[in-house]
């Protein structure tokens, strides 16, 4: 009987060393949460002042480009979609990839070819695993990107735009879906379509600049004096635009990934506790009948000898 | 005395900002010089030192920066000046900058040598 109990005492120690673990991962995940954090917020005084110079060239300046006009048939449509290298956090990659089904879903419904930009081993692990035509894929940076890797990613996307025919890989369309982190409890997996240009559902500041303006009609925007001229400062702003894009997509998915990673440890926590709890329970309950066993041996033990000793005499 | 607002930002941080009375600048086609009230302007940036005169709440004197391409863009007294890197003078390490242009011209880096010498050009500039 006494085996019963060891079997709880070393299971009890084995789910107190599993809650350490996930205990320490989730203090971790929330200390990255805020670095990760701060790093949207750096970076969002360029994304602001950007998309504010690019929609004052889109709308101010009248000028027909292959970054703002609207293809007449669509044929093909760059998604990008970012998840994470490493798993342990709930349901963030695949809420991600469920996103980027829908949209292709939808695509292809429109009689749009996908082509498919991934970042992130578990979205390549995915596609690659279902035989799915991968255009590139980026590991390694989805933790804590940089403004290089952004570059890295938006450069062949900005390329395949920038390209006449499919032969040569142009896309018509680039959509990105990533999660975005609404606060530290909220993070929801969304699609937007990056190029060409559309304002409304866009990041918020494009929002709100396309509402300003919207509201005070586009001639109170000022007259920009474009040096050297309007297509040129396009053709060097859109791809930065798009860089930007990226970045603030990759930062907000490394942030929404910790978020996830914190909360599903803190549940994993959760659980090893209550789990101690109800082993610990039962380890009592087998030690008590341990015991009770023992005392009613003894007292048995006692009775039959003196059941013998008394027919002896 | 008129004054404008500059917002001087990188790519993943703000670098600078306040009131100025002049900003010079390189754009592709030459340098340009915006001053209170100048016309609306959107420009590309070539890589060079952008040289601030601070006025007002910031105190007089001068601001360097380098400044690897980016745009430049002014409306309504609000100038902003967007780079994909940017570094206050204070920042630059030169005898860093010093060895990494020697470096690149070993290793005929036109790139980084084109960085090196902005950051050098613009330490000398500041001075």
């Amino acid at each position: 009987m006494g085996s019963q109990l060891k079997v709880y005492k070393s299971r009890i120690k084995s789910v107190s060393a599993t809650k350490k673990i996930t205990k320490a991962m989730e203090m971790i995940a929330a200390s990255r949460i805020v670095k990760a954090q701060r790093k949207v917020a750096a970076s969002e005084p360029y994304a602001k002042e950007l998309t504010r110079a690019v929609s004052a060239v889109a709308q101010g300046s009248g000028v027909q480009h292959w970054l703002t006009t609207e293809t007449e048939r669509p044929t093909r449509a760059a998604v990008l979609l970012i998840t994470s290298d490493r798993g342990l956090a709930g349901g963030y990659n695949s809420n991600a990839i469920k996103a980027a089904e829908q949209l292709t879903n939808r695509l292809i419904g429109e009689g749009k070819e996908v082509v498919n930009h991934i970042v992130g081993s578990k979205g390549a692990a995915y596609y690659g695993f279902r035989d799915r035509p991968v255009e590139r894929s980026w590991t390694g940076f989805t933790d804590e990107p940089s403004y290089a890797d952004a570059k890295a990613v938006a450069e062949p996307l900005i390329e395949a735009i920038k390209a006449e025919t499919a032969a040569q890989g142009g896309v018509d369309e680039l959509h990105i879906v990533y999660t975005e982190f609404v606060s530290m409890m909220t993070q929801t997996a969304i699609e937007s379509r990056m190029l060409p240009l559309t304002f409304e559902k866009s990041a918020e500041e494009s929002a709100e600049v396309l509402k300003s303006a919207l509201k005070n009609g586009p001639e109170v925007l000022p007259l920009y004096d474009f040096e050297p001229s309007p297509e040129e400062v396009l053709d060097a702003l859109l791809p930065r635009y798009v860089e930007s894009r990226v970045y603030n997509a990759l930062l907000q998915a490394a942030a929404s990934k910790h978020a996830a990673t914190r909360r599903a440890m803190k549940a994993a926590t959760d659980n090893a506790d209550d789990l101690i709890k109800s082993l610990t329970r039962l380890a009592n309950a087998a030690r008590q009948a341990d015991i009770t066993q023992e005392i009613s041996e003894i007292v048995g033990g006692a009775g039959a000898l003196a059941d013998a000793n008394a027919g002896s005499e | 005395m008129a004054e404008l607002h500059v917002e001087l930002v990188a790519a993943d941080r703000k670098v600078w900002s306040g009131q100025a009375s002049l900003v010079v600048a390189r754009t592709s086609s030459g340098d340009i010089g915006v001053m209170p009230g100048h016309q609306p302007l959107l420009g590309v940036l070539d890589s060079g030192p952008v040289t601030i005169r601070t006025t007002g709440e910031s105190g007089d004197g001068t601001v360097v920066a380098a400044v690897h391409g980016g745009f430049i863009s002014f409306s309504e007294n609000e100038l902003s000046i967007l780079a994909e890197i940017a570094e206050l003078t204070d920042e630059i390490d030169v005898e860093r900058a010093e060895r990494a242009l020697e470096r690149a011209k070993e290793d005929a880096d036109a790139h980084a040598e084109r960085r090196a010498d902005v950051r050098l050009r613009s330490v000398t500039a500041a001075r």
